[in-house]
């Protein structure tokens, strides 16, 4: 008995040795681990389109001459302050000094006309070229200033600068930064173990002001039964976008983690194949819209989180025009939309689906509406890489569902080539003036037209606004509740003792 | 085997509790699955998104799920489904593992060895694996999942269809049949099969539970049965996230896998009781 006894105490005081030491770890913590669900498939922020390339290096390993903060207002970054000329062409940007990359190399105005040069070349490999298509010329002026000239005064300049696509790389680093990203941030790349983790670490020659944190991890956790656990067991300390929102009651009712429910740029939509049959027909297109039930997505696929929209543009732009009723959910509409179009009895088709529950969820959701007017959707579910491949790259696809997190991205359907491949010259044309007009209220007019011409072409089926749904451990201070960018900007983040 | 020994054989299994528990539970599950054909409580299509996640009520008898969907319903066809493919990939196992391996026992020499060491190669891969591999180059699915448990089931059927045939080979009828000039194929099919049936048929049913089972996990990774289509592992996976709120999403598709494949195996452990005494003596 007596040994029984001793078992048991010394089973107590290992459990309260390991208690002690386990809350020793959480003081003072300067380590963040922030869970995504998506891996980048590389990470290179000017060669890529994917999100989860900017939710990464973001602020963290790159910076531009402006950065964004959560606020969506514009901050200076490596330009310390800029003058506008009167007529709006001509910026002259102030380089902050003593700036110096990752490798070692100094920071100077030959990186800035270099990394402007490449993203708006011929042959740039930038996913946002429309970013840097106003400059005409960029001239270093000295060492520590760039001018930088436009065909037009572009209102937004200073916002396209301060992207994930418009930082600024060294050349002698630029062509590795896809595996081994080199910037002037305040965390350094370490190590990416592909399908599991991205680590940071401390940039020790930061230029600004010295951060909270000194490491970061980046897990990629694609489940969202396994981000619940994660979360809940602590193996993270934060989820910027959690993907399981059926879950946010339980968080927001615990009283260990923060539940912060904010707005993203992410217009979420049933991308159509415009060029393929039979959805190169507007009335099947029209159909579609009709038989699309929003409400019951947002609240089936997304437990209530979503706006529903009817262009692709943000509602919490002031320039957004609400055109969800354009076509309302009607299935006798849709019905007698596809009989006209030569399909009364319906056809099947394909909606291939990447791994966020809002897309496989929508989907099934999605299937079921369309069975209502005769379509038959086949389901295929597909990994990111694939994805990426298949659908954005080769557009080999009838349907898909996935979130356009860009900022004001409705230029994207002036690309013919965009995987959507909508080729519109009335809307190209609106888009160009919307691009050489400055007066805040034509521009807004110009938008509002683009939007309609959007709505009424059913490009797209415009489901919902995402909505970011923030979980994370009470005591971390300083994460984004809004995403005006795609960034997970962890500069400003600190846990509270 | 003449009449008496048939009523004998017949009284004798009811008196087997494992065989009786076993048949009972998997009727219930083949009653299930084919009355699903004709009939649900609602369509398993049907998405119902304003009444989801409810409870049981007298008009959802086990609720419903997060589209809203009768949970029953989804049950009575992933019965089915469940049952399809695995009697697929049973079949498909069986189709090409037993004449494999009567072929090696009746041929011996190099063609054994070919063929025994070829299914040696194909045992090596779980079923998981063929079934990743598969969805990797032809899309996941259901007739991938049941040509990934068929290819599991080969070399099982093949290995014990080889090992029983062997001794069968060894009779003198086998001899005589030979002398009076039968070929290979007649011998075969006529004394070789009728003798190693019993044994084929209790293995049949253990590996139609271990079908289940595979199918279950299969769905669950989402590389078995495609939405809208209901399946138990699909079901489990889905219920995960909301464990928390509903966790009886989780635990009855969790049931039926578990029922399932319990009453399969002590119908398999009943019947090789039954029909092969010498085996469970063994055991």
């Amino acid at each position: 008995m007596k040994s029984i006894i001793r078992h048991y105490a010394k089973l107590l005081l290992i459990t309260g040795a390991s208690l002690i030491f386990s809350g020793a770890v959480h003081a003072g913590k300067s380590h963040l681990t922030m869970g995504m669900v998506l891996e980048p498939p590389h990470l290179d922020p000017t060669a890529g389109a994917a999100a989860a390339i900017d939710e990464v290096v973001y602020a963290n390993v790159f910076e531009g001459l402006t950065r964004i903060n959560q606020n969506a207002e514009v901050l200076p970054a490596l330009a310390e302050s800029w003058n506008i000329s009167a007529d709006g062409l001509t910026y002259t940007f102030n380089l902050r000094s003593g700036v110096k990359f990752h490798d070692g190399a100094a920071f100077d105005s030959s990186d800035v006309v270099f990394s402007l040069e490449r993203a708006r070349s011929e042959n740039s490999t930038n996913a946002q070229k429309a970013l840097f298509s106003a400059i005409t010329a960029v001239k270093a002026q000295g060492t520590d200033s760039v001018v930088v000239t436009l065909k037009s005064p572009t209102g937004n300049f200073l916002f396209n600068m301060g992207w994930g696509d418009a930082v600024i790389v060294d050349s002698a680093s630029a062509a590795s930064n896809k595996s081994k990203p080199i910037g002037t941030g305040p965390f350094t790349f370490k190590r990416w173990v592909k399908g599991d983790r991205i680590e940071l670490g401390q940039n020790a020659n930061y230029w600004g002001q010295k951060l909270a944190l000194k490491t970061a991890t980046f897990k990629i956790i694609p489940d969202p039964a396994a981000a619940v656990a994660a979360l809940m067991a602590g193996d993270v300390d934060a989820f910027a976008n959690f993907p399981a929102p059926e879950m946010a009651a339980q968080f927001q009712s615990d009283s260990r983690f923060t539940v912060k429910v904010g707005s993203t740029e992410g217009e979420t939509i049933l991308s159509t194949n415009n060029q393929q049959k039979p959805f190169d027909d507007l009335r099947v297109r029209q159909a579609i819209a009709h038989a699309i039930n929003k409400q019951e997505i947002i609240d089936g696929a997304m437990f209530g989180f979503g706006t529903p929209i009817g262009t692709h543009f943000a509602p919490h732009h002031a320039a957004y025009v609400d055109l969800t009723g354009t076509y309302p959910h009607d299935t006798e509409k849709a019905k007698q939309l596809l009989a006209e179009a030569g399909y009364p009895n319906g056809f099947k088709a394909t909606i291939k689906l990447p791994p966020p529950s809002y897309a496989r969820r929508g989907g099934e959701i999605i299937a079921a509406q369309l069975r209502k007017v005769g379509i038959q959707l086949e389901i295929i579910p597909v990994e990111w890489a694939q994805w990426l491949d298949q659908v954005f790259k080769n557009k080999d696809f009838d349907l898909t569902i996935v979130s356009h997190t860009e900022p004001m991205d409705i230029g994207i359907y002036t690309r013919p080539t965009y995987y959507f491949q909508y080729r519109n010259a009335g809307f190209n044309s609106v888009i160009e003036s919307l691009n050489v007009t400055s007066d805040p209220k034509r521009r807004y007019a110009l938008m509002g037209a683009a939007q309609a011409i959007l709505a009424k072409d059913a490009v797209n089926g415009f489901l919902f606004q995402l909505a970011k749904l923030g979980i994370w451990n009470k005591n971390v201070l300083g994460l984004w509740e809004n995403s005006p960018v795609q960034a997970n900007d962890l500069t400003g983040v600190s846990w509270k003792n | 085997m003449n009449k008496l020994n048939m009523r004998e054989l017949w009284l004798q299994s009811w008196q087997h509790r494992s065989f009786v528990i076993g048949i009972i539970l998997s009727f219930i599950m083949l009653f299930t699955g084919v009355v699903s054909l004709f009939w649900t409580p609602y369509s398993v299509e049907l998405l119902d998104i304003p009444n989801k996640l409810q409870g049981t009520s007298s008009t959802h008898w086990l609720g419903t799920d997060h589209f809203g969907r009768d949970v029953f319903s989804m049950l009575m066809v992933g019965a089915w489904n469940s049952m399809l493919v695995s009697v697929f990939a049973i079949g498909f196992g069986a189709g090409i593992g037993v004449p494999l391996g009567a072929l090696a026992a009746g041929k011996r020499g190099w063609v054994e060895e070919t063929v025994m060491r070829f299914n040696d190669f194909a045992f090596a891969f779980p079923a998981l694996l063929t079934a990743v591999m598969l969805s990797a180059v032809y899309g996941p699915g259901t007739i991938n999942s049941v040509l990934a448990i068929g290819i599991f089931n080969i070399p099982v059927f093949a290995r014990i269809t080889r090992g029983s045939a062997l001794s069968i080979y060894k009779r003198e009828f086998i001899l005589a049949a030979r002398t009076a000039g039968k070929g290979e194929i007649k011998i075969a099919l006529e004394h070789i099969l009728p003798n190693i049936a019993s044994v084929l048929i209790v293995q049949s049913t253990i590996q139609f539970a271990l079908g289940i089972l595979a199918e279950a996990g299969l769905s669950y990774l989402g590389l078995g049965t495609q939405p809208p289509m209901p399946s138990w592992g699909k079901m489990l996976s889905e219920a995960q996230t909301m464990m928390f709120f509903a966790p009886q999403l989780a635990i009855l598709p969790g049931l039926a896998i578990v029922f399932t494949v319990l009453g399969l195996n002590l119908l398999g452990d009943g019947l090789r009781d039954i029909l092969d005494p010498r085996l469970s003596r063994v055991r």
